[in-house]
């Protein structure tokens, strides 16, 4: 793939629920190995965006594509393979109850790719090394966690295979300011070493600014502003503006 | 009333009316393409060996107490029932046969399936739907692992192996319950009612007594997984799924086991 060629893209991406469009005609691309966060309040269509890039939901209008690939035509094998070049760290984790943590982290290298016990156990512990969590946790179950050590947990298992891409939905959200700032400096850090590109939905800004390259607006469903961290706070545009000083009068009516 | 309103009026009864049929039929097809998928993962590989197994003991093993337990009272009260009622016109000897082909053809597979439909299907329904409110649905997915072949298949399998073997143990358990009142209670001789009994059984009542009881394994595996999937709107959703998923599976026990009889009937 050339380097002019978005790694990911958005054109004219729609999506409707019922009487409501959540994203219309949206546009939005992604080079490779950069990190971009898409930023927005509550029900702007931050996790609509995600879920379209991943396949979980359907565009009814436009399309996605991901190398060259639009995942949400992909089934099967061409479906399994499109998602085992895929990292996601979902909100709230999404670790799997039954499993202990280490079977959580190996849970693609021991289902979908076949990967001996054994070597997978010691694969998933060296990750939760990575994310600086004690391998002695490796037998707990999620449920014996808090949430921000079920957050690495959730990293630890969207970087064991060390995947092309990675999706961060909301990484911070439900965290306390220590254990949120400890979660952005191991994405930062798991996007370097494994040079691969980023996709972050969050309206957390101090998260953005530190695990971003870049920086994309949603708002009502269209991006209304692209640019650097550190032209936040000097954006000129109204929006961006008003979500940066939290005014609930402007634009933007406050989610209630 | 001007001839326009009249066409509306008619025109909104008839959608008023059509609405249910329409959405009735929307979901028939939403559960028919879910089996059809489920059915698909349940025959293909890669097979999860684990995941069936711990189904087999949660659906089978775990459910022995409650399956046994109400066979052994069912058997029981039929037995009383039988022996009163035949009295009247002096049918009482005939009590353990009746016993027995009412457990093996009837109460056996219904009893142990709703009682299945309460315990198994709920449950499936609401850890399903509580993975897909906590996105772990999702994240299968995104793992590379197939839902349908990892949660769906694995439930559908378990619940086609051991809704028959619970209901052989649930036939048995009747059989002793009625054995046991007819001895204990109504003076019946131990050996002459065992001796009646398996005199009188062949084996296509047990048989077709197992042929229902897999098809209402399909029934409590499908209604709980599909209600579990569709799951919707948080710890409520989940509510309602569990709800919809044994009577679902409850009514449809019911109807199969009918449309089944009616083809066994005649054997």
């Amino acid at each position: 793939m050339s380097r002019a060629t978005p790694k990911l893209q958005w054109r004219n991406a729609t999506k409707r629920f019922g009487d409501t469009t959540v994203l219309r005609d949206m546009d939005l691309d992604v080079a490779a190995g950069r990190s971009l966060v898409i930023i927005g309040g509550s029900g702007q269509g931050k996790s609509v965006t995600l879920k379209l890039a991943l396949g979980l939901l359907t565009a009814d209008g436009g399309w996605v594509s991901l190398d060259g690939q639009n995942p949400a035509g992909l089934t099967g094998r061409a479906r399994r393979a499109f998602f085992s070049k895929v990292g996601v760290l979902f909100q709230g984790a999404a670790l799997f109850d039954s499993l202990t943590v280490w079977e959580n982290v190996a849970f693609r290298l021991l289902n979908a790719d076949g990967v001996p016990r054994a070597k997978a156990r010691a694969k998933a512990l060296l990750a939760l090394e990575q994310v600086r969590l004690r391998p002695d946790i490796a037998d707990h179950y999620p449920s014996q966690l808090s949430g921000g050590m079920q957050k690495r947990v959730g990293l630890a298992r969207a970087v064991v295979a060390e995947p092309d891409i990675l999706f961060f939905d909301e990484p911070t959200t439900g965290l306390d300011p220590i254990s949120a700032g400890a979660i952005n400096a191991l994405i930062v850090d798991q996007v370097k070493r494994l040079g691969c590109t980023a996709v972050s939905i969050t309206h957390d800004l101090v998260s953005a600014a530190t695990i971003g390259d870049e920086i994309a607006m949603l708002h009502d469903g269209a991006i209304v502003w692209r640019g650097q961290p550190a032209d936040l706070e000097s954006s000129g545009n109204p929006y961006v503006d008003q979500f940066v000083s939290g005014r609930a009068d402007g634009l933007m009516a406050p989610a209630l | 009333m001007s001839p326009a309103v009249a066409i509306a009026r008619a025109m909104n009864t008839v959608a008023y009316l059509g609405s249910p049929i329409v959405g009735a039929a929307r979901v028939a097809g939403a559960i028919a393409v879910f089996a059809g998928r489920a059915l698909g993962a349940a025959l293909s590989g890669p097979r999860f060996v684990r995941q069936t197994m711990s189904q087999l003991l949660a659906i089978g093993f775990y459910s022995l107490p409650v399956v046994g337990l109400t066979a052994v009272f069912t058997g029981a009260a039929l037995a009383l029932n039988i022996f009163s009622g035949g009295g009247r016109f002096n049918a009482e000897q005939v009590m353990p046969q009746i016993v027995a082909l009412g457990i093996l053809r009837e109460l056996g597979p219904v009893l142990a399936a709703l009682m299945l439909a309460g315990r198994a299907s709920a449950a499936m329904a609401a850890e399903i739907g509580a993975m897909r409110a906590t996105e772990q649905i999702d994240a299968l997915e995104t793992l590379s692992t197939d839902p349908f072949r990892y949660l769906v298949a694995p439930r559908l399998i378990a619940a086609i192996i051991a809704v028959p073997l619970l209901t052989v143990v649930a036939d048995i358990i009747g059989i002793a319950g009625g054995w046991l009142v007819a001895v204990q209670v109504l003076g019946f001789s131990p050996t002459v009612y065992l001796r009646n009994t398996l005199g009188f059984v062949v084996a296509w009542d047990i048989g077709s007594g197992v042929i229902k009881a897999a098809a209402f394994g399909v029934i409590i595996a499908l209604m709980g997984c599909y209600h579990g999937f569709t799951a919707s709107g948080g710890a409520r959703g989940v509510g309602r799924a569990t709800t919809h998923a044994v009577v679902s599976s409850a009514i449809l026990i019911f109807a199969v086991d009918y449309l089944l009889t009616s083809l066994f009937a005649h054997r």
